[in-house]
């Protein structure tokens, strides 16, 4: 069944004044690393303020070690976090105590995850987790409603024929039918925000777009936010509205997508940018004189983590952590060279 | 929940070998990890235990050891159809030899040793199967509860399993049983039973372990199930060749060990099994006299015991295709000219 | 064998070296041999290598490029086996030779980067002692020939030689990566084979790894088999580029040429499923579908289930390869194009 391409990156503008979906405040995550012999601490993010609206896409870029996946367990309440504050609909998640308040929570913010090869029990059919799943965040519906709501799913995700499909065993699916019956699952629970954890990367290239699209579709039609994680920047410019850019645990920039990267301010953002491969366009060679990997950052010490990268680091980098600011309309950067108003022209060629 | 908070792995975008399309539909077919769905919602009863059946058949020292094991559970169904006599009956002339009436001949008692291994054959298999049940349930929830929830409650449930293991076994068994004065075989079963079940309590511990990252898992948890029911209903039927195995290890070492503590006449000497046979032709000297006597009975123990063990390579081949035989392959090699 | 078969393959670009291309694989066939039935993972298949080329193949998950890449390497394991065809590797047939025979190959004329660094390198050596071990296996006895080779090709990767008493997980993905090719320089060979060595690591590490890689390529003249699922990753490196689809070749030719006008319906879906960075945003449709079942390919075209263009005569009798220009493509909406260019 093929799917009409929903017009990708097309949510409305201007909800501002409206409390967003979910806010963090100065989100930080340390973790304890080593053994007796040598401890230490994982400081895997930390200052994540970010903002995610109704139906609205946000992109969270970054490559590995940047703690964009941290990012989505904090959210999903798998891991505490050691500072700052998530409000979801304006109330704090660490205000929630009780078991029934959690799991309101978890069917609000369901998350979809990387592998279609783990992410689904083996040994029981595809109907298994989705009905979990309903029995246990919408416990008014009857069997046969769950039914009924389990096939109405499949369809919206372009699984059909739906009743057949929820009788197969996961290995009888490809990668994207698995990745599929995950967003079924998450839309079950009429989701208000999906957490979808770098959905595609372990997907074939021809089969990414069809999810992409969905997303979007999900977006449009049904009214679900999405946190999209990702380490491809041009499928974050296909499907997304905001993205916001992370290195070593913090935001390097944050904004409408086609505006960062159109002109982005960040000289990390130029690099990856300059770094994806296009097909259409030539190469260009300014990201092939860079040879760092993003640190995991055990010294919390003040200053920049991109300096040691950076062609344009000045002395304050190394001596004052950068903070986010708003240097365009909605666009905000924390980089020193960015804010003191001189032009940014990192690994371009 | 007390699930340990480790930072994701920080492995590149793909991990190595990923682009996961249609892997299973073209080439290869993923089976479930420990490999065979067996039961609970959604699953099919009738379908599993015919892939069972198939592996079984597939794997030839399977089959030996699953005939061995069928034609054992024939004769302890039916004694009474088999033996022609009363296993107790001290009725015949003693240390007669094998002959038309006394297929084995008789012990120096005057029983016919035929009847008495024969009807012996049930409660070596009562222990056999008793013990492989309950001490790889036991083993099932200490070891993959262990596993999964990791911190304290790993190290305490640990430390007990560590410290069954460490005690030798069989002495600790003959403690018990001395104890007992005598035990009969539902307290042999019990006592090899809670004694037993931390060595696979371990392996399923470790095997759990391996297969605690994968993302299932975690989605189960996302979605608010409590930690009782991941074990339960979202681990544990994904390890079934494992607790097969384990199931299969229990049950072998049940049969043995059972088997020694009788010999050595530890069990009660007036029930008839095999092993009390052994203990019986021991004491009157049976290998100058009647050396059927003590030699059959032990062949039996040997025969489960293969049965078992034969069995248990199917399973290790299920759970980890990399053991499976390398059909060699005839094919003639196409000879190209240029 | 008097006449050159159909699927005789050479590229617009190759310049024959004195005794033809280097190597030649041809109407090589490869199938694993399994309880559910035989599955032809590679089906006849035909290129030809260059000195000093450097040839992308590019396909998605299933359609054969790593079995093809092992079988050239001569790396296959039962239950896959060479079922037709040959590897002509300067001048002889690698197919059916001992192993013995082929060690005096391997990793001098032709040598094989893996995947994952992380599977590939022992965790226990340090990176010194794993050249080590491949150096003297490959007859080099002196300490310090193995020593003053080790640091030249750890620097030629542009890695510090202080790094040869590190252990693998001590460096990062990017520099085990380069020590993999490093290793993979010990006898500056003629032909590196490549699979998709870049594939565990992040979009800035990728992009510079393969810019070391044409680099080194260039100073020192070998040639280059690069498999890989992200066709973007070798345009801007290959000389000529492969698109394998479900075990058989669906286009073959240069890469310029591939990428301005693609020919093959899937090489036109592959490369419309990548979305830019630049230019206008547009809907995309990706390629719907999954790729057949090779235990039981289907009678016509392997792509007619998934094709844009189809016709009822590709479902009806598979398409040969056919030449139009310098490219060969298996389709049948190219035949009429065929040998008139």
């Amino acid at each position: 069944m093929s799917e009409v391409a929903a017009e990708p990156g097309t949510a409305p503008d201007g909800q501002a004044g409206e409390q967003p979906l979910l806010r963090t405040d100065n989100l930080a995550k340390h973790f304890k690393v080593g053994n007796a012999l040598s401890r230490g601490t994982l400081y895997a993010v930390d200052d994540m303020s970010l903002t995610i609206r109704e139906r609205e896409i946000v992109a969270l870029v970054g490559e590995s070690g940047s703690g964009k996946s941290t990012v989505a367990r904090l959210l999903a309440k798998i891991y505490k976090p050691t500072g700052g504050e998530i409000y979801f609909q304006g109330k704090p998640l660490s205000r929630i105590r009780s078991r029934r308040n959690m799991l309101r929570y978890h069917g609000d913010v369901p998350m979809v995850f990387q592998d279609p090869f783990s992410s689904i029990n083996p040994v029981f059919r595809v109907s298994h987790g989705i009905m979990r799943s309903m029995k246990l965040h919408r416990p008014e519906l009857s069997a046969a409603d769950r039914h009924a709501e389990a096939i109405k799913v499949f369809e919206t995700v372009g699984l059909t024929p739906a009743a057949e499909v929820l009788q197969r065993f996961p290995h009888e699916l490809s990668g994207g039918q698995r990745q599929r019956v995950g967003f079924a699952q998450a839309l079950a629970l009429r989701p208000k925000l999906i957490l979808a954890d770098e959905p595609v990367s372990m997907l074939d290239v021809s089969i990414r777009i069809g999810l992409l699209n969905l997303m979007a579709k999900l977006r449009d039609e049904a009214g679900v936010s999405i946190l999209y994680i990702t380490h491809d920047i041009a499928s974050a410019r296909y499907v997304a509205d905001n993205v916001v850019v992370m290195y070593a645990g913090r935001i390097a920039e944050t904004g409408p997508v086609e505006q960062v990267l159109a002109h982005p301010q960040h000289p990390y953002t130029q690099l990856l940018l300059s770094a994806v491969p296009d097909p259409r366009a030539e190469l260009s060679v300014g990201a092939a004189t860079d040879r760092g990997e993003p640190p995991r950052v055990f010294d919390p010490s003040p200053g920049c983590r991109f300096r040691w990268r950076c062609p344009l680091a000045i002395d304050e980098c190394s001596r004052v952590t950068p903070e986010l600011e708003e240097l365009r309309p909605r666009q905000q950067v924390a980089c020193h060279v960015a804010r003191s108003g001189a032009e940014v022209k990192a690994f371009t060629s | 929940m007390a699930t340990l908070q480790t930072p994701p792995e920080p492995g590149g975008p793909l991990e190595p070998g990923a682009t996961a399309e249609a892997a299973a539909p073209t080439l290869l077919t993923t089976e479930p990890v420990g490999g065979l769905p067996t039961f609970g919602g959604g699953l099919s009863g009738a379908r599993s235990v015919r892939r069972m059946a198939r592996a079984v058949t597939a794997n030839r020292k399977a089959t030996v050891g699953a005939l061995i094991l069928l034609f054992f559970i024939v004769v302890a169904a039916i004694p009474g159809v088999i033996a022609p006599y009363d296993p107790n009956a001290e009725i015949f002339p003693k240390l007669l030899h094998p002959s038309a009436q006394h297929w084995l001949g008789t012990t120096a008692l005057g029983q016919d040793i035929f009847s008495q291994v024969v009807w012996g054959t049930r409660p070596v298999l009562l222990i056999a199967f008793g013990v492989g049940f309950g001490a790889t349930i036991i083993a099932m929830l200490v070891g993959v509860a262990a596993a999964y929830l990791g911190g304290w409650s790993d190290g305490v449930l640990s430390l007990i399993t560590d410290v069954l293991l460490v005690i030798p076994l069989f002495p600790l068994l003959i403690v018990i049983s001395s104890y007992l004065h005598g035990a009969g075989t539902g307290v042999m079963i019990l006592v090899i039973t809670l004694t037993g079940w931390s060595y696979t309590a371990r392996q399923l511990r470790s095997q759990a372990l391996s297969l605690r990252h994968r993302d299932f898992l975690e989605a189960a948890r996302v979605r608010g199930e409590r930690a009782r029911y991941v074990i339960v209903v979202e681990i544990i039927p994904t390890m079934t060749s494992l607790l097969v195995a384990a199931f299969l290890t229990n049950a072998l070492y049940a049969v043995l060990f059972s088997s020694s503590l009788q010999f050595i006449g530890l069990g009660n000497p007036n029930t008839t099994s095999w092993g009390t046979m052994l203990y019986w032709a021991e004491n009157n000297e049976a290998f100058q006299v009647a050396p059927l006597w003590i030699i059959v009975p032990g062949l039996c123990i040997v025969a489960l015991g293969a049965a078992f063990a034969l069995l248990n390579y199917a399973f290790d081949e299920i759970g980890n295709p990399a053991l499976r035989p390398v059909r060699s392959m005839r094919r003639k090699r196409v000879k190209r000219s240029g | 064998m008097s006449s050159v078969p159909d699927s005789d393959v050479l590229g617009a670009a190759s310049v024959l070296g004195p005794a033809g291309p280097m190597l030649t694989v041809r109407d090589l066939s490869v199938e694993y041999v399994m309880e559910r039935g035989t599955v032809t993972a590679v089906d006849d298949v035909s290129f030809e290598l260059d000195s000093g080329e450097f040839l992308g193949i590019v396909g998605e998950s299933g359609c054969g490029k790593s079995t093809l890449l092992f079988a050239v390497a001569q790396l296959l394991a039962p239950p896959a086996t060479v079922a037709d065809g040959s590897v002509t590797f300067k001048g002889t047939n690698m197919v059916g030779m001992t192993d013995k025979e082929l060690a005096a190959v391997r990793w001098k004329d032709l040598s094989v980067v893996m995947q994952s660094a992380m599977n590939a390198l022992n965790p226990v050596k340090s990176i010194g002692a794993q050249f080590a071990d491949a150096m003297r296996a490959h007859g080099v006895r002196s300490k310090e020939e193995v020593a003053v080779r080790s640091a030249e090709v750890l620097k030629m990767v542009g890695i510090d030689p202080a790094h040869l008493k590190s252990y693998p997980h001590q460096l990062s993905g990017g520099m085990r990566q380069r020590s993999m090719i490093a290793m993979a320089m010990l006898f500056t060979p003629d032909l590196v084979i490549m699979d998709e060595p870049t594939s565990a690591l992040d979009v800035v590490a990728q992009r510079s790894l393969m810019v070391q890689i044409k680099e080194l390529q260039e100073q020192f003249g070998f040639a280059v088999i690069f498999v890989t699922h992200d066709m973007s990753l070798v345009r801007h490196f290959s000389d000529r580029l492969m698109v394998m689809y479900a075990g058989q070749v669906a286009e073959l030719g240069d890469t310029r040429g591939l990428f301005d006008s693609p020919l093959h319906p899937y090489t036109i879906g592959l490369m419309d499923a990548f979305p830019s960075i630049r230019g206008p945003r547009v809907p995309l449709t990706g390629i719907p579908g999954t790729p057949p079942d090779l235990a039981r390919p289907p009678d016509g075209c392997r792509y007619a289930p998934r094709c844009p263009k189809v016709m009822p005569r590709c479902t009806a009798e598979p398409p040969g390869l056919y030449r139009v220009g310098a490219t060969d493509v298996r389709c049948f909406l190219l035949e009429d194009r065929a040998g008139h260019e």
